[in-house]
Parts: C-alpha cells; sequence; structure tokens
C-alpha cells in the first residue's frame, strides 16, 4: 500500500515508476482473499485516524489531498462503538473523544484530569521526531497517570494496533495511535480493503504507472555505493534511478548483502493468529453490538511473544466487521463475522510439521475463541465456516522476518539506507495501519524521489 | 502571462490541491497557511504543479516566497511573464 501511494505521487509528477510485488495479488498485509465463496480481509479490522467528511487536518485528509482522491473514494463507514474490557473495568469509546473521556471519568473518577494532561502533552504528528520519538512510554505515562490499571487499559488497545517493541512503546508511536484511534477514529469500507486498493491501483494505472504481479524481487544491486536495480526471481534484471522498498528494513539490507549486522537486532517479535468465524445469524442479533473489543484477561497486559506456547490468547482483540455504520444503500454484509486476534510466537509455528500444524490450528482456534467469548456472546453454535491466518501466513504476505506484524523495532522516519538512493518506505519507516502506509509511501516520495529534480 | 494570469493559474493549482475547497473568498494578501490550512506538503504541491504546468522551477530556499497570493504572483512575475497564457 506505501508502494502505491508512493507510485501515485511519482507518476503523477511523470516519473516513470514500476511497482513489483512478488504475490498474485496486492496489499502486503492489507489484502484479501476468496475462500468457499466468500470474501476475507487479510489486516483490516478497521481504518484508523478516520475523520468526517470535510475535515481539513490530519493524515486522512492529508492523504486524499495528496493522492487527489475525494472522501467517498475509500467509502468510508465509521465504528459503531468499540471497548476495551479488562475483568473487572470496561471503557467504551467511538468516533467522538468525548465518550472515552466520560467512560474515563465514571471509572476512574481520580484520575480523569491527568488523562485530560495526558491529551494535552501528545505530539503532533509534524513534530514527531527520531530523539523523543524512542522514549519510554511506560514512563511517560506513569509521570501523568497515577493508577497502573488506568496505564494498561490505554496501552491495550494502542499497542494491539502499531506496537512493534515488546513490553514498552516508542513514545512516538504512542501518540501516533492514541490519535489515530481515539483522537480521529475507527472506520471501515462496506466492500472491505479490496475497495481501497482498487481506487489506488486504479490511479496509479491511469497516471501511467506499471504494475508487476508475480514479480519478486531477488537482490538489490548495488554498485559503487549505489542501488544500480534489482534483479528478479526469474532472474531479469531491471535498473532504476531510485528505489523505494517496503519489504521492511532488516529485509531490505538484506537484500542489498548489506553486511551492517548492527541491524539485525532489530527485527521484531511479534506476531499473531487470527480466528475468523463465519456466523449463520448476526453478531447483534446475538447481542454484541461492538465493532472492535481489547481484551485482557487480567489487570496486567502482557504485551510480548509468547514465551512457553504457540500463542498467549490472554489478550486479544475481537473484530465484528458487521458492526460499522453502514451505509442504507449498502444493506448488510452476507454472513456475520468474528475476527479474534492473538499474540503467537513466529519460530514455533514454523517449526511445526504440516500435520501438526493443522492440529495446533485447531486446538488454538478453539483456544482463542474460548478466551473471547469471556468478553462477548458465545457465538460458537452459530458457526458455519472458519479460517484461520497464522504468523507464516502473515509472513508470506508481508515478507517481514518472523511475521512481525508491525515490522521493525525501531523505525527509520527519514527512509534513508546506506546507499544514496535506495529509500525505506511503509512498515518500518514509522506509520503503520492502512492510512499510515499510504502517508509513508507519500511522505517518502516526496521526500526523496520529487525534489530538486 | 499578466500578474492577473499568473493569480488565476495559482487559483487552478489550489483547486487542484484542495478540490473541496471554496477559493472565491480568497484574500490575496492574507497567508494560505491561515486561510486554507495548508501543511507543507501541499507547499510542495503548488512548487510542483509550477513545474509540471509551466516548467517553472522553484528552489527550496525560495519556498518561502510563496505563502500568500500577492507574495507568489510577486515572486513568478518574472519567470511566468514570457510564457503565453
Amino acid at each position: 500500500m506505501s508502494g502505491l501511494a508512493a507510485g501515485i505521487r511519482s507518476a503523477y509528477y511523470d516519473q516513470k515508476v514500476c511497482i513489483l510485488e512478488r504475490h498474485n495479488t496486492i496489499g502486503g498485509l492489507n489484502s484479501f482473499y476468496r475462500l468457499r465463496g466468500r470474501n476475507y480481509d487479510v489486516g483490516l479490522h478497521a481504518v484508523t485516524n478516520f475523520t468526517p467528511r470535510g475535515t481539513r487536518r490530519g493524515p486522512f485528509a492529508r492523504l486524499l489531498r495528496q493522492l487527489r482522491l475525494t472522501w467517498d473514494d475509500f467509502g468510508l463507514s465509521p465504528q459503531l462503538m468499540s471497548s476495551i474490557s479488562f475483568p473487572n473495568v470496561e471503557l467504551t469509546f467511538d468516533n467522538n473523544i468525548d465518550l472515552l473521556r466520560s467512560e474515563v471519568a465514571r471509572a476512574f473518577p481520580q484520575q480523569i484530569d491527568n488523562f485530560e494532561k495526558l491529551m494535552d502533552s501528545l505530539i503532533d504528528y509534524d513534530d514527531l521526531e527520531q530523539s523523543h520519538f524512542e522514549l519510554s512510554t511506560r514512563e511517560r505515562l506513569s509521570e501523568v497517570i497515577t493508577d497502573p490499571l488506568l496505564i494498561e487499559m490505554i496501552l491495550c488497545p494502542v499497542m494491539w494496533y502499531g506496537n512493534p517493541r515488546e513490553h514498552d512503546m516508542d513514545y512516538g508511536q504512542f501518540c501516533i495511535m492514541f490519535r489515530a484511534l481515539f483522537l480521529e477514529g475507527l472506520a471501515r469500507p462496506f466492500d472491505g480493503v479490496r475497495l481501497i486498493l482498487r481506487k489506488l491501483v486504479r490511479k496509479f494505472r491511469e497516471l501511467g504507472g506499471e504494475l508487476k504481479l508475480r514479480t519478486g524481487v531477488q537482490q538489490i544491486k548495488i554498485e559503487n555505493g549505489r542501488a544500480v536495480g534489482v534483479i528478479l526471481d526469474c532472474g531479469d534484471e531491471m535498473s532504476g534511478k531510485n528505489i523505494l522498498s517496503s519489504v521492511g528494513a532488516v529485509e531490505t539490507f538484506r537484500l542489498c548483502d548489506d553486511k551492517d549486522i548492527t541491524h539485525v537486532h532489530k527485527t521484531g517479535q511479534l506476531s499473531f493468529i487470527e480466528a475468523i468465524s463465519t456466523l449463520d445469524t448476526y453478531p447483534a442479533k446475538l447481542g454484541h453490538d461492538k465493532t472492535i473489543i481489547f481484551f485482557n484477561d487480567s489487570d496486567t497486559f502482557h504485551w510480548q511473544r509468547p514465551l512457553d506456547d504457540l500463542c498467549d490468547v490472554r489478550t486479544g482483540v475481537i473484530c465484528t466487521p458487521n458492526n460499522y455504520c453502514y451505509d442504507v444503500s449498502d444493506g448488510e454484509l452476507p454472513d456475520g463475522i468474528m475476527r479474534i486476534t492473538a499474540l503467537a510466537d513466529f519460530n514455533r509455528w514454523k517449526n511445526l510439521n504440516e500435520d501438526d500444524y493443522d492440529r495446533q490450528k485447531d486446538i488454538w482456534f478453539n483456544k482463542v475463541v474460548n478466551s473471547a467469548t469471556k468478553f462477548a456472546p458465545d457465538y460458537r453454535e452459530h458457526t458455519i465456516d472458519t479460517d484461520m491466518f497464522t504468523p507464516q501466513t502473515i509472513q508470506r504476505f508481508t515478507s517481514h522476518d518472523n511475521g512481525a506484524v508491525y515490522g521493525a523495532t525501531r523505525k527509520w522516519f527519514d527512509g534513508t539506507t546506506n546507499f544514496n538512493n535506495l529509500f525505506l518506505c511503509g512498515t518500518d519507516q514509522g506509520f503503520v495501519g492502512i492510512v499510515g502506509s499510504i502517508i509513508s509511501g507519500i511522505s517518502m516520495a516526496n521526500h526523496h524521489l520529487l525534489r530538486g529534480d | 502571462m499578466t500578474p492577473a494570469e499568473i493569480s488565476d493559474a495559482v487559483l487552478d493549482i489550489l483547486a487542484t490541491i484542495n478540490p473541496d475547497e471554496d477559493l472565491s473568498s480568497l484574500d490575496d494578501e492574507q497567508e494560505f497557511r491561515d486561510q486554507l490550512e495548508m501543511d507543507s506538503m501541499d507547499f510542495l504541491d503548488i512548487v510542483m504543479e509550477l513545474r509540471k504546468r509551466y516548467r517553472v522551477q522553484v528552489p527550496e530556499e525560495d519556498y518561502e516566497h510563496l505563502v500568500s497570493m500577492a507574495k507568489t504572483v510577486a515572486y513568478l512575475e518574472p519567470q511566468m511573464k514570457d510564457i503565453s497564457a
């Protein structure tokens, strides 16, 4: 997605652009597939950073202007209501921050002033710099908020939707995600992520851009300190003036045969499983009215790779694509769908043999759904079809080492590499999510491909 | 191009960048940033559109001249006066 955005910007300003995609479909993690006659989104739970029609500020408005798209092109419908659910406390929120404010005041009356202070002190997108980006979020939060439970409850959704680091979070990333989730909001196109991808591809092609599917890159060719071109999986070579890579930072350096091993320990460790159930009824009919539930089964939120098992289902995300405020003209989605995401260990999944892999998928499907139904109505008897993705699926779609959904633990804000015409975009440049990756592509094209020609 | 034609050209660029914006009440003396909530990416777009449409080059150190319509037209006039509208 970041590559498409960078491609649109560059092609619009008359550059000759070719996008290489290894898979037979586009989108990386934000992709889609069809199985047994049903459409599924891969990554998308919700588009974050949603702002209403006519809003001029914020990343979503910015990306529309930059890509010359209209608000309607994304066809976004806002969430109904979501929640952060811990054993004895629930905080609900929607796309108006006043609901979360009142919920914090209700559940944590002693903390509401501190919560306001926290919101006042968030860094604005344009003021993010590498130096304060990497401050500890846990330290910052404990300076402002004095109830540890509220800190855990704030961290849970924010980490789930964009933290590549274990245990703690870069403060810059926290500010981005807090804004994206709570001060802006959640939405979804009725037709899922495919609608957004289709619009982006059409725009790119209209501008003369070339998109090659099933065309993987096996090596970036370096000569005299410059990236002069790529060698494709099929052995053919292509040359280019500039190369923008969305495959991940460490992964890009490896393609260059860059021996600078200081990057290696930055590889992310956090990967997910997701258990998708198709139901014979709509979740609302079972009394489930939330769009997203971020749940955690104790007062302490553990954001880490599972230490001694394939998955950790103590915390997770329940996403219900039906529960958005769709336009009346859209009608209803064809089926009820419940998607449950939990933390998973890439290596343990990778080392399973084929039989064990299938068996463990069944086992963990049941465990994760069991865990989720403590926080949402039990929908199991209504299940008519299921699917599940594992860290290996994520690696296949994203090429990220370890199936790390949010990429490396440090980010390369300026997108530069050891080679002066090779740049990074996408997850490892710093912004995550659909809007984030599009913004990443736009800003890297602006900074590195379009200036000073 | 006359100053009025340059002003129209810039208006047209602003309309491309901000399709949802009503530009009819734009004040030539006031800064774009205050009237249109433009950010640095939008200013880059004015520069890029000038290059794309009129082959006019604005070096980065001159971006500061593009703050309002009056100042933009004054800055562009020497470069654009020989372009036919």
